[in-house]
């Protein structure tokens, strides 16, 4: 099978490789997927006062897929509110990787260990976790 | 040293040039048909069918009429199992196989099943060997066949085949193998072995692909099968088709060039082979799949932990590989060889299999080695599980979200 360019270039040069402190309650912390299905992403975002993520790294066990789509997700997430943020679909990392149908849930991961860390900073700051009702691709 | 570096000789083999050039005489020049008797254009090609016979027989210890052209092994495997199953269904209809066999063998078994046959899965020990008790214990007397693969394809362990055909005959059963990995690698006998029909390739031993060819024991006890497919009634009626004649040359000089190079060969191979597992694993938690001591001289099946088998054959996209990973695969499962080892999932998803082969050098050893720890060491890097591992979390204490 062949990767796209994006593909490779996210896999090749991964952005926002690291860890961050998750004790730090201005940190969120996403850990999702089974080493039994080959794939555990762990995404995590530095949250400001304002509500705005100034950083978010990541570290993923999986293929090459599930590790352009951790990348490309921390990319995204830099910069937006996590309102904004909760919005990111599935499907938007499918197109902007050209992922083909076998590597969809490499998506749907990511868009889940966005909305696991997204939450986690939630109920660490007092909010409410956000369920999520989407009925994935 | 070429650069993609091909270290998957267990998928295929490059052909030898040497079977190249003993092959194309016979496309445009002596185009015969080989069951034409009454010209000369025949008779070359029968000839050279013939001559190509004998070469097959004598790399397995077989006579040349007990060789049957097909067009490769899943063909020799379907119509061993099927064929067998046919033609002594009044005698019994029990076989028995294993789980780690290769999808020609399982396939057509549960194709027997369909037709009213029973067959026994037998799970096979942790380094991947039958257990010669358990198989003693599942022969009935409606056993017609064993059919036990002589040399695995994935992780390369070899099967007591003397032993498993001394059982099968003690119960009054035929034994079949699936010899496609063994044959041309190491001493394969069908006499000394007792097997009673053999599956082999050419592409498999640097010959072409789309041929290849079924023992089937004529002598003590005289072994048939029934037919297939519906035809000419070619190799004695057993496997109807115009012969592939060019396909039916290499793969005589192909089992030639074996005979004569094998010895050294396996030597050699085996040498580079251990050279390249000791080299992996020095690297912390690497493991190596299957029996070590009754293994094929060329293969090397891997598993380094907290790193996925298709992410690492991406950043070793230099080094032609292959995974036991399910992402390898259109299926999300991983290997089900490495999984009836006994091996948890993620060991399974974790694998490489290294399959060196007659063009291999030990300059792209070294070269397999240095980007294989480079790129275990970089994905490692990127993998959450690793980092726990060395942070001494306990991986099974949490609870993963299966999806």
């Amino acid at each position: 099978m062949a990767y796209s360019d994006k593909v490779i270039d996210h896999y090749t040069n991964p952005r926002n490789v690291g860890t961050l402190d998750k004790a730090s309650h201005k940190v969120g912390t996403g850990l999702v997927g089974a080493p039994e299905c080959g794939d555990v992403m762990r995404l995590q975002i530095q949250v400001d006062d304002n509500n705005v993520i100034t950083d978010a790294k990541f570290k993923t066990f999986g293929c090459g897929s599930a590790i352009a789509s951790s990348s490309l997700a921390t990319e995204w997430l830099k910069g937006k509110s996590i309102d904004d943020a909760m919005k990111i679909d599935n499907m938007d990392i499918v197109e902007e990787l050209a992922l083909p149908p076998v590597k969809i849930h490499c998506s749907v991961l990511a868009e889940d260990a966005i909305k696991a860390a997204i939450n986690d900073y939630r109920v660490k700051n007092g909010m409410e976790p956000i369920a999520s009702e989407k009925v994935h691709h | 040293m070429n650069i993609p570096v091909y270290l998957d000789n267990n998928a295929t083999t490059p052909m030898d040039p040497r079977v190249l050039e003993a092959m194309l005489p016979y496309f445009v020049e002596k185009f015969g048909n080989a069951a034409s008797r009454n010209h000369p254009f025949g008779w070359v090609a029968e000839e050279a069918v013939d001559y190509a016979r004998e070469q097959v027989a004598k790399l397995i210890g077989a006579s040349e009429k007990e060789i049957i052209f097909t067009s490769g092994a899943t063909e020799s495997d379907n119509l061993a199992i099927k064929g067998v199953f046919e033609m002594y269904k009044e005698k019994g209809n029990h076989i028995i196989t294993t789980v780690t066999e290769h999808k020609a063998v399982l396939d057509a078994c549960k194709h027997v099943e369909k037709l009213g046959g029973k067959v026994t899965y037998l799970g096979v020990k942790e380094d991947g060997l039958v257990d010669l008790a358990e198989l003693e214990a599942a022969m009935t007397p409606d056993t017609i066949l064993v059919s036990i693969m002589y040399g695995n394809n994935e992780i390369g362990v070899i099967q007591p085949i003397r032993e498993i055909a001394a059982i099968a005959h003690k119960h009054g059963a035929l034994m079949m193998t699936d010899a496609v990995q063994a044959v041309g690698k190491i001493p394969v006998d069908v006499n000394a072995d007792g097997i009673d029909l053999l599956a082999l390739s050419a592409h498999k031993i640097y010959g072409p692909k789309g041929v290849g060819a079924l023992y089937v024991r004529r002598k003590g006890p005289r072994v048939k099968v029934t037919a297939q497919m519906d035809g000419g009634g070619h190799e004695r009626g057993m496997r109807s088709g115009t012969l592939n004649v060019p396909g039916i040359v290499g793969l005589g000089k192909a089992c030639e060039l074996c005979m004569q190079e094998m010895e050294s060969e396996a030597k050699r191979l085996s040498a580079l082979r251990d050279k390249l597992q000791a080299a992996l694993t020095v690297l912390e938690e690497s493991y190596v799949n299957g029996n070590q001591e009754h293994r094929l001289p060329h293969v090397a099946n891997i598993s380094f932990k907290y790193v996925e088998g298709e992410g690492l054959m991406m950043a070793m996209k230099d080094l032609a590989v292959s995974s036991g990973s399910a992402c390898t695969s259109a299926s999300l499962e991983p290997s089900y060889v490495l999984k009836s080892l006994g091996l948890s999932d993620d060991l399974a998803h974790s694998s490489i299999r290294f399959g060196l082969g007659r063009f291999t050098t030990e300059e792209e050893v070294d070269y397999a080695v240095e980007v294989t720890k480079k790129s275990v060491t970089h994905l490692r890097e990127l993998s959450p599980l690793w980092e726990m591992f060395k942070e001494g979390i306990d991986l099974d204490s949490i609870e993963w979200a299966e999806h």
